[in-house]
């Protein structure tokens, strides 16, 4: 039984809850009501003159053939992401939860790119694949390979989903190690007595078992990749080559920086709100129900 | 249905050593029963034996088989767990199906063994729950049948019982004796429990420290126990054990409480002097009138009453305790009480060595 603090008033439980409150207001309440207030404006090219025009941006962004690429390459790179991040990690993870020496030194290893810095790891990984300086770069080249990801947008996109999905692993390593630890091993090992063979075992057994960690984690992942990829691909591709790596949150901040498109940004701005909201009412309508099984 | 046999089987984890040896043969459709304290390697066994763990050194067989080195799914037995290890986001059905459906067998066979084994486990209502909507006793009738469909050549069960109530316990214990008959599938049960290994099992394996004491039928073990630890160990209350000396040139013990007691089935090995230990179940013990020489003087320090009997617990002269177990009520509450020791019905041990020393010729 947990034990309630009930306080009596509304004085102190409000004092005591001001400094997040105040976070939440200055962070995410203001921006993101000016942002919606934005988008239903249009301001002329000098911002002199300002207008309200309802839903035509909303209007105009959705119809624009260069959002929708944006939207399609978010989609592309976001399941690149979510899939190269999660199946990576499951299979670290499943490695790890094996009793190996030196597992802890192995673990440890593996949680530390979570500590990188997005434009860092995005230099790091640049520094890598770049076609002349790059290690692995060179080495494709010299292989008669033709690599340069400032030319091909394929390739750049490759690049981008490997370096935001390195980045990832870690956290959905940690999340899945300890969803396997908490599977009991008799139940394996009354799989393996049933007959079950290990790759059965994973399938049949082990995977069912992790489908709520698994959900989590597509979830964290897409917003992750929806969101908190901006860093890495503005320090890798700058959007490039031609819009080939441009996903809905760099268009946001290309249109709304670079063009001073506001109007239109602030659109932008808010779809992908919405898109974030979706998607974290699905996860806890999911959680809610599927905790157990 | 098949034989096992366990050959020299030994186990050690890093330097600590669990299991020393070990050496069993079970027939076809035995109930075996390993019992013993926590820590003293039956779980070890078991578990080398259904291919969880690898044994050091020895080799099991099954049918005949050599499976020391084959993997648990290659071993054709069905093992139920202590925790009955259900797969938690399968129904019953699926629970039970499940090593079936692996070994590819056709779908109308699976259906008919799962229905046949829920019906004679009662459990036919439950096939569309999921493990946590049953109770415990569901999940071990569960756990039974996810074994009994396998048709194994060998049943393996981990401390079944020891995670239902009492009353419980007592009704699974009698269901699966029932069970293992009716099918006559081979077994090895695991317990630390004395009173589930006495009504469960053919034979016995009484294990301590990673030895197999003594390996016979329950009667033979409670009559005959091999050494001081078995002799402890089943039979409840436990049996006394009295230090002694060998007199009478071998043909009587002299107990260290006083009474000399002279053997009923001649004399025992080894110098006059020798250091014994006189083991008397506490059921074996009469009270003995005032005339009777060679009786113990008890002072009584507890008194149980049972109803059909009473359990005395007291401290004999020199100081060690006594557990008697007497017919009714105790006769007038007294503080002391005299009881003698049918010689017929007295084991003796070796001191040193704890092994039971038998008559010679």
């Amino acid at each position: 039984m947990r034990r309630r603090v009930i306080f009596r008033g509304t004085a102190l439980p409000l004092l005591l809850l001001a400094p997040q409150l105040a976070v939440t207001a200055v962070f995410f309440l203001w921006p993101a009501g000016v942002a919606v207030w934005q988008s239903v404006l249009q301001q002329d090219a000098w911002g002199l003159r300002t207008e309200f025009v309802g839903l035509r941006n909303f209007a105009e962004v959705l119809a624009d053939p260069d959002w929708r690429a944006a939207a399609w390459n978010t989609a592309v790179f976001s399941a690149a992401v979510a899939g190269l991040a999660m199946g990576a990690a499951l299979v670290l993870a499943a490695q790890a939860d094996k009793s190996i020496r030196g597992a802890r030194a192995y673990r440890t290893l593996l949680i530390w790119p979570y500590a990188v810095a997005p434009a860092v790891a995005a230099v790091l990984w640049l520094f890598l694949f770049h076609p002349s300086i790059g290690l692995i770069g060179r080495a494709l080249n010299a292989n008669g390979i033709p690599w340069d990801t400032r030319l091909n947008g394929g390739q750049a996109m490759a690049l981008v989903v490997l370096a935001a999905a390195w980045k990832q692993v870690s956290y959905n390593f940690i999340f899945f190690l300890a969803g396997l630890q908490a599977i009991p091993k008799s139940v394996l090992e009354a799989a393996s007595i049933d007959g079950a063979r290990p790759v059965r075992r994973f399938w049949t057994i082990v995977f069912p078992l992790l489908s709520p960690t698994t959900f989590f984690l597509l979830v964290v992942n897409l917003v992750y990749a929806f969101f908190d990829t901006f860093g890495t691909i503005h320090a890798l591709t700058g959007g490039g080559p031609g819009k080939a790596t441009e996903t809905l949150i760099y268009k946001a901040y290309v249109e709304g920086v670079q063009n001073t498109n506001l109007g239109s940004a602030a659109a932008q701005s808010v779809i992908l709100m919405v898109l974030v909201i979706a998607l974290t009412m699905v996860q806890f309508r999911f959680v809610e129900r599927r905790v157990h099984y | 249905m098949a034989t096992l046999s366990v050959e020299g089987v030994t186990k050690s984890f890093g330097a600590t050593r669990v299991l020393h040896g070990i050496d069993l043969r079970v027939s076809e459709g035995e109930m075996i029963v390993v019992v013993g304290a926590s820590g003293c390697g039956k779980s070890t066994l078991l578990r080398i034996v259904a291919g969880l763990e690898e044994p050091s050194a020895g080799r099991v067989r099954i049918g005949g088989r050599d499976v020391t080195e084959l993997e648990p799914s290659d071993r054709d037995v069905a093992m139920v767990f202590q925790n009955y290890a259900l797969y938690p986001h399968m129904t019953v059905e699926r629970n039970m199906a499940y090593g079936l459906r692996i070994r590819g067998l056709p779908k109308p066979e699976i259906a008919r063994r799962v229905r046949e084994a829920a019906e004679l486990l009662g459990i036919a209502g439950l096939l569309d729950r999921r493990p946590r909507q049953l109770s415990g006793g569901q999940r071990q009738r569960v756990a039974m049948g996810r074994a009994i469909v396998r048709e194994p050549a060998l049943f393996l069960f981990d401390e079944p019982l020891s995670n239902l109530d009492a009353r419980l316990r007592v009704q699974m214990r009698a269901e699966i004796r029932r069970l293992q008959r009716r099918l006559g599938v081979t077994s090895l049960f695991v317990t630390h429990d004395q009173t589930e290994a006495m009504t469960l099992g053919d034979r016995l394996v009484v294990m301590h420290a990673g030895h197999a004491a003594q390996v016979a039928t329950p009667m033979e073990i409670w009559a005959r126990p091999a050494d001081t630890f078995v002799a402890g160990f089943i039979g409840s209350p436990s049996m006394n054990l009295l230090e002694a000396v060998l007199a009478e040139e071998g043909r009587a013990a002299r107990l260290r409480a006083g009474p000399v007691l002279r053997f009923a089935d001649g004399p025992r090995p080894g110098p006059e002097g020798r250091r014994l230990l006189v083991g008397v179940r506490p059921e074996h013990l009469r009270p003995a009138g005032a005339d009777e020489a060679q009786a113990l003087d008890v002072s009584l320090d507890l008194v149980e009453p049972l109803g059909s009997e009473s359990v005395l617990h007291g401290r004999v002269p020199g100081g060690e305790a006594l557990t008697a177990r007497v017919a009714g009520a105790l006769p007038a509450m007294a503080d002391g009480l005299r009881l003698a020791i049918r010689p017929a019905e007295a084991h003796v041990f070796d001191a040193e060595s704890g092994l039971r020393l038998d008559a010679v010729g």
